[in-house]
């Protein structure tokens, strides 16, 4: 009796915020409808979607239709909660990090496109995922607060603990996860006594990069983990290089955000068509000033002049995802270790 | 008895469900190891010591404050001052965050003021200390608006007798206001320390360092990048069991308050008068005034720079509004409705005679389930409820109805803190007369249940509106297009470099906050009459 019930006013919340809302005005269209699933930052009014989806329904005589989630570790958890039923047909957001747990689901297919075009710093090539943009992972500091950068994680690690620096925990957020792996590309087996030497200038670790960046901005620390790209934002949209990225001389950890069609996809010929598309001229060049990555095959036109300014490291370090999927758990062990010892 | 039978049945069926799915959701070939690792305890550790402590400074804070509400009774402003602190209610913990930092943080006021004092600075704020005034600033006002609540109840004419005694300030607050307050400490302190074992971002963000983690980092750690469901079902469970036990014994210790009968005048208190008195009291509201309005401040000053035009002329700002104002009201309607059917139906199965155990049962039943909502984080309820939807087509269609749900739940025990005691008096005040006039049915609602508790439903629903306006929860998880909040909007603006515009929505939700807590006083007398 009180399942009925139940499941009674259920529907009625159901039905009211329904017609409140109007929700899934989409997908009506008579033509094909291609389901990307990416994060939501890629959706948003600023960011590189609706460009992207008006480029490529010119081509293709088809509807784009988007799924936004909070990240890309949130697009693997949608997956996963999905499952057989999930409607995506490509998905586009994952990070290399990810790419051996995502083949684990059994998800993805093979892409069969082309892609000797592209070109990413540490090579990444696979048969499944393709990469459409990338970063490097950077200190980014205040040039108002900050006369002379660290000039290399040894700096960072060993210098004025006065000076402070916020970082992202790497339980919680990809940025977190990825000076986790630049410092064990760097440390190797000592990585635990550089987290502790660290310590002393973490000011705090927060649960992802907006938290992070948010106390940067508002002066709580001259340094933060961000991207080597986080200076073209400013000085693109707010005019200004008070923020800069520090070049380190061991090397920069690279984030490659990749795609991949899955084998739920209803015309898999569509969806090919649109990841051939993604590393095309012109998806790569809406990319830098919307989602404030580096491409990574040719763009139409030349990189905004701030691009040119940025840090561009010497050396790249990518741990193949097979070996971070093994060894996550046991490494962030031995960062909340080094991090809790007082 | 049967309605709130079956909306006790509705929550539990809720949670119940959520959490089946979940574990029913084997992800194999995933090796957690021992459950009760090292970390786990030490978390488990921090988890209890920083909400005990955060506890402990809120509700010790909240009593001189909802005192010196009470005793001055009409002073100008003190309406705002009500309104002031309901205001943390709705307020996102990143946002909320970053108002305190502007105030205590390393290049905030506090640490200015230090400066231009040429005293050794910056003092850091980060670690416990930070967790700590953090969540003193959003569970204190809290606790004072409940304890007020309950101080304005007492009969008036327990201060006519106590001005005849003449009896001391010290005398007054032992004998009359102290029994009161000590009833509704479990369920305050109960609340607070629920909210604050189960903080995440604030604990992270300010907490210094991974030492400072509680069980929902784990929760949510279990969810994301390892997705173990069950394990983060056995974390929400560890999390229930402890706090249980802990608010068990909360209630075991501590007498219900007493009632009395009244005639209803108005009340005139008699303390207070007296200049040290007023002194004292003056000191206290604006300590609390400071402690929760300067980060409000800092939050409109940081808000009032960014271009609030553009801002809110956007189309994405307009359908966020409507989105969040629809949320947040059918989640309040359906919080206030469901708490009071489940409150009366606890006052009736203990009203019998002799209540059996399966009343008792029952009843305890029904106090516990408002209780422990909170602990289940809404990131387990969503995941739950998205694996149960699954089969029913395109989850994203369900969406509005689950967060809708899922708010209501999270607002259960806000509005149980607020209606219950409220409930419990008026019910002793007018019960025995109402069913010896033969007044009953809808005759009762009108004449005698709405007037007497008007205020604290007007209260109830403010709470519950803002708390799910502030809400970030669910919404992200079944995010999609066609569903964005205020929050969600301010958060997806922050995670894109717009800290301007992220500023600027932080000050309209705190406007849109304020217009709420001004419907919470909406039950309030004019100023200078008191309750």
């Amino acid at each position: 009796m009180s399942i009925s019930l139940h499941g009674r006013t259920l529907a009625g919340f159901m039905i009211a915020a329904a017609t409140v809302t109007g929700v899934s005005a989409s997908a009506f269209a008579a033509e094909k409808t291609l389901t990307v699933y990416t994060y939501e930052s890629f959706i948003t009014e600023w960011g590189p979607g609706a460009k992207v989806s008006e480029a490529f329904e010119k081509v293709c005589d088809c509807k784009v239709d988007y799924v936004g989630v909070a990240d890309g570790v949130e697009l693997l958890t949608r997956l996963k909660l999905e499952g057989e039923g999930s409607k995506a047909d490509v998905v586009l957001g994952l990070d290399t990090n990810l790419v051996a747990e995502a083949k684990a689901t059994g998800f993805f297919v093979p892409h069969g496109v082309d892609t000797t075009s592209v070109d990413v710093p540490g090579g990444f090539t696979d048969d499944t995922f393709i990469p459409y943009d990338y970063g490097h992972f950077a200190v980014v500091y205040d040039t108002e607060m900050l006369k002379s950068p660290p000039k290399s994680l040894r700096d960072l690690v060993e210098g004025d603990p006065t000076q402070k620096i916020v970082i992202e925990d790497p339980r919680t957020s990809t940025p977190g996860l990825g000076l986790l792996l630049w410092v064990k590309s760097v440390y190797g087996d000592r990585a635990g006594e550089a987290w502790a030497k660290l310590k002393a200038r973490v000011l705090t670790v927060t649960p992802g990069w907006s938290e992070a960046y948010g106390l940067f901005t508002k002066g709580e620390a001259p340094m933060v983990l961000s991207y080597t790209t986080s200076p073209a934002y400013h000085m693109v949209a707010e005019d200004t290089e008070r923020y800069q990225a520090a070049p380190f001389t061991e090397g920069h950890y690279i984030q490659i955000e990749v795609a991949a069609l899955t084998k739920n996809a209803k015309d898999p010929e569509l969806a090919r068509k649109f990841l051939d598309f993604m590393i095309g001229p012109e998806f790569q060049s809406i990319i830098p000033t919307t989602n404030w990555m580096m491409p990574v095959t040719a763009t139409k036109e030349p990189l905004p002049e701030a691009f040119g300014k940025l840090v561009e490291p010497r050396k790249t370090f990518l741990i193949p995802s097979e070996e971070v999927a093994a060894n996550r758990r046991a490494w962030i062990d031995e960062w909340l270790t080094a991090m809790s010892r007082n | 008895m049967a309605a709130g039978g079956f909306a006790l049945g509705g929550v539990l069926l809720f949670i119940g469900l959520a959490a089946g799915s979940l574990l029913a959701q084997s992800t194999g070939g995933n090796d957690a190891g021992p459950f009760l690792d090292a970390y786990i305890w030490r978390i488990t550790r921090f988890t209890l010591l920083q909400a005990g402590l955060s506890t402990l400074f809120s509700v010790l804070l909240a009593i001189p404050v909802a005192r010196a509400l009470a005793r001055q009774a009409s002073f100008p402003g003190r309406i705002w001052m009500l309104r002031l602190l309901a205001l943390p209610l709705g307020l996102p913990a990143l946002v909320g965050a970053l108002g305190l930092i502007e105030i205590w943080g390393r290049q905030g006021l506090l640490n200015r003021v230090l400066a231009a004092a040429g005293l050794e600075q910056p003092v850091s704020i980060y670690g416990l200390s930070g967790i700590l005034i953090a969540h003193v600033f959003f569970n204190m006002p809290l606790a004072a608006r409940l304890m007020l609540a309950g101080i304005e109840r007492i009969p008036a004419e327990y201060w006519r007798t106590s001005a005849n005694l003449g009896m001391s300030a010290f005398a007054i607050f032992r004998f009359i206001e102290w029994p009161v307050i000590r009833g509704l400490l479990p369920g305050i302190a109960g609340l607070v320390f629920m909210l604050c074992a189960t903080s995440f971002t604030l604990v992270l963000t300010l907490g210094g360092g991974p030492a400072a983690s509680t069980i929902e980092v784990a929760i949510y750690q279990a969810l994301r990048f390892d997705f173990d469901p069950p394990r983060a079902i056995a974390l929400a469970a560890l999390q229930v069991a402890l706090t249980g036990a802990l608010l068990l014994v909360l209630k075991l210790i501590a007498p219900p308050p007493p009632e009395g009968e009244t005639s209803g005048k108005s009340i005139r208190r008699s303390d207070g008068a007296s200049s040290l008195s007023r002194l004292a009291d003056r000191v206290w509201l604006v300590l609390a005034a400071g402690l929760v309005g300067l980060p409000f401040a800092a939050i409109a000053y940081a808000g009032s720079k960014a271009d609030l035009f553009r801002l809110l002329s956007e189309p994405v700002f307009h359908r966020a509004l409507a989105m969040s104002a629809t949320i947040s009201v059918l989640s309040a309607v359906i919080s206030v409705a469901v708490t009071a059917l489940m409150i009366r139906t606890e006052s009736l199965a203990l009203a019998q005679r002799r209540p059996g155990m399966t009343a008792r049962f029952f009843a305890g039943a029904i106090g516990a389930s408002t209780s422990f909502i909170l602990l289940i984080p809404p990131v387990v309820l969503g995941a739950g409820w998205f694996l149960l939807l699954r089969p029913f087509g395109d989850v994203a269609r369900f969406a509005p109805a689950v967060v809708v749900a899922i708010n209501a739940l999270m607002a259960l025990p806000f509005v149980h803190r607020v209606l219950a005691p409220a409930m419990a008096t008026h019910a002793v005040r007018t019960g025995r007369l109402a069913a010896s006039l033969g007044i009953a049915g809808f005759q009762r609602l009108l004449w005698i249940d709405w007037p007497g508790l008007r205020k604290p439903l007007f209260v109830a629903f403010s709470f519950a509106m803002a708390l799910s306006l502030g809400d970030l929860g669910a919404v992200a998880l079944f995010g999609s297009q066609d569903m964005v909040t205020l929050p969600y909007l301010l958060y997806s603006r922050m995670g894109s470099y717009r800290t301007a515009d992220a500023a600027g929505l932080a000050l309209f939700l705190g406007l849109l906050c304020l217009v709420l807590t001004v419907l919470g006083t909406a039950g309030e007398e004019p100023e200078g009459k008191g309750a």
